[in-house]
């Protein structure tokens, strides 16, 4: 069994941008982490000094925090390939999804 | 006549020595101007100093959002000019948004972006310290952290309007290829502030020159033209204002000696004492032993006396003195003269002028006397040298002191130096000294050739110097040509003629 999965989601309000990214980031993490993982979703009009601190720069911006190595994603994660590899996926889990999944990008 | 409802541009101080003449009061109030120039023409210095300016002279707080630099390389960088961030970040008016490239982290784009996490970090920083200021260093930066998905220019536009809403007045940084071509490395910058300031570092004549230009002011007046500036250590940026300069001197018709009793009557009774005092004339001609007379004449009524050399040391200026029987080492001890030697290679002419200039004002001299001015020619370009040779002259009228300047011509017999044609025509008088030939033997020769508000002396007098100093004695009568170095004896009967053809003149 693989260590839980610890991601910090910054977005900036509600915007359609946003949404975007939290509903691919929940779809992600569905199929393929299997619950495994803790989520915290930072909106940094609310928090502005949560991001000064991690000093984000663009939104959305995901942060993978563990398993190491620390990685940032940026964009709305609609690049589910990109994800894929800054989440440290298994590529070849990728086949095993059903088709429609891919098609939407 | 409709009504104007509309509020005209304000104008905030920037404190940045020099900015607030050429832009007719300082940076347009909430409003954003692109700073673009090339690597190492001091953008960054100018950004820090327009923040801490704002802190130092008006308590204003600012905030540096920094794209390239971190912020513990700016602090580490700005010491030398005296300008302690971190005191001020303790302070709480002075806030770093942090936006440099984080080399430790992965970073992987999946999607489109903007940069609202920045923007809520600017607006941020702005609300906690109370900003009136914002710099932003530097624009280009942005553009090689971004990847295709987004639209950079959109964002640029975005965070400069957001900077206008929050009422700050910025500066934001932008790198250009050449000094004289497109405005911005991206072409998309320009477009995206108010107003537009170019700094320069061009290479001229194996001289290094800076110079700062204001290119556009939306709405507002400014001075127009490249500005000299210089980069001091201790305290950054000064901008050399020429035309802004005014005019307004006073002017005193109190007299004040020369030194020496009988030029002090050839001028009608002395210097003015507020006057700029040009002494031209070939090496060896006297213009050193005019310079120690215009001192030594000054010390012995108590005045303070600063001389600037560039072309002997010290102890050859002592040595000389002595020779003439003055004694600059007694004056120096009680404190009437401060006599401050350079090399005129070791600055250009900028930070020649900057240094003189702190010199007389903590020095508060009664008299300054520069020796020689020319010697500067060496280190300056032409332009350089004139705006070097006007922006010490009104200072020094404006302090309302006496200045007297030496010019070394380059021909023995006459003619005229690049110094006194830059000079002349701010200069009060002029004296000449010259070589004159006569029957197989040098003589020296002095006149007055202009003494602005007075009546003086209109002859060309014989000189010798001795132990005690300079002796004017009689005229040259029945020579003429002596200026330009082409003496010739003018015979009895010419001068009877002449005399004679006005007398008719007057007769008809």
């Amino acid at each position: 069994m693989s260590a839980k999965y610890q991601l910090k989601l910054y977005i900036t309000g509600q915007t359609p941008r946003s949404r975007r990214a939290i509903e691919n980031l929940y779809q992600t993490c569905q199929e393929m982490l299997n619950g495994r993982y803790d989520l915290t979703i930072i909106d940094v009009l609310e928090h502005p000094e949560l991001a000064e601190e991690e000093k984000i720069l663009a939104t959305p911006t995901l942060i993978k925090v563990n398993p190491p190595p620390l990685r940032r994603i940026i964009g709305d994660l609609s690049d589910t390939e990109k994800v894929f590899i800054g989440l440290d996926l298994q590529i070849n889990r990728v086949f095993h999804l059903p088709k429609g999944n891919l098609k939407d990008e | 006549m409709s009504k104007n409802t509309t509020a005209p541009i304000l104008k905030l101080k920037t404190g940045i020595p020099g900015f607030d003449d050429i832009t007719n009061g300082g940076l347009p109030q909430g409003r954003t101007t692109l700073i673009s120039g090339t690597a190492g023409s001091a953008k960054t210095v100018f950004a820090v100093q327009f923040l801490g300016a704002g802190i130092e002279k008006s308590g204003e707080p600012g905030v540096f959002v920094t794209f390239e630099e971190s912020p513990a390389d700016i602090r580490q960088n700005m010491v030398s000019f005296g300008w302690d961030i971190q005191k001020w970040e303790d302070q709480g008016l002075w806030a770093f948004v942090d936006a440099s490239p984080q080399l430790t982290e992965d970073t992987i784009f999946a999607g489109s972006y903007d940069l609202g996490a920045l923007l809520a970090r600017i607006e941020h920083a702005v609300q906690k310290t109370g900003a009136k200021r914002v710099a932003v260093d530097s624009l280009g930066a942005i553009f090689t952290q971004l990847t295709e998905y987004i639209s950079v220019r959109s964002e640029l536009f975005r965070i400069a309007s957001a900077l206008k809403k929050m009422g700050v007045t910025a500066v934001l940084t932008a790198e250009r290829v050449q000094e004289y071509g497109e405005i911005a490395r991206y072409g998309v910058e320009e477009f995206v502030a108010d107003n537009v300031i170019i700094l320069r570092n061009a290479l001229e004549d194996e001289k290094r020159r800076r110079t700062i230009e204001i290119l556009k002011f939306r709405g507002t007046a400014h001075q127009k033209g490249e500005f000299p500036f210089t980069i001091m250590a201790g305290s950054g940026i000064a901008i050399i204002p020429l035309s802004a300069i005014e005019l307004k001197q006073s002017s005193s018709d109190i007299r004040i000696t020369s030194g020496n009793q009988e030029l002090d009557k050839m001028c009608g009774g002395g210097f003015f004492r507020d006057s700029i005092i040009l002494v031209s004339g070939a090496t060896g001609t006297g213009k050193t032993l005019t310079v120690t007379e215009f001192i030594a004449g000054g010390a012995a009524i108590g005045e303070r006396c600063l001389l600037f050399a560039f072309e002997e040391s010290r102890e050859q200026l002592f040595r000389n003195a002595t020779g003439w029987g003055v004694d600059f080492r007694k004056m120096e001890e009680e404190g009437t003269l401060k006599l401050i030697c350079r090399y005129p290679e070791v600055a250009g002419p900028e930070d020649h002028l900057i240094n003189m200039k702190a010199e007389i004002e903590r020095f508060a001299p009664n008299r300054v006397a520069v020796d020689s001015l020319s010697a500067l020619e060496r280190v300056a370009t032409v332009k350089g040298f004139r705006e070097f040779v006007i922006g010490l002259t009104s200072f020094i009228k404006h302090k309302e002191t006496a200045g007297l300047f030496t010019s070394t011509t380059p021909s023995l017999m006459g003619g005229t130096s690049v110094t006194e044609a830059h000079i002349s025509t701010v200069t009060d008088s002029i004296i000449m000294l010259r070589y004159v030939e006569m029957y197989g033997e040098m003589r020296r020769g002095l006149t007055v050739l202009k003494m602005r508000g007075s009546m003086h002396d209109k002859e060309i007098r014989e000189f010798t110097i001795d132990g005690r100093g300079m002796h004017i004695g009689k005229a040259f009568k029945n020579i003429t040509g002596i200026l330009v170095g082409n003496p010739m004896r003018i015979p009895q009967s010419e001068i009877e003629r002449m005399s004679t053809l006005f007398q008719d003149d007057l007769g008809m």
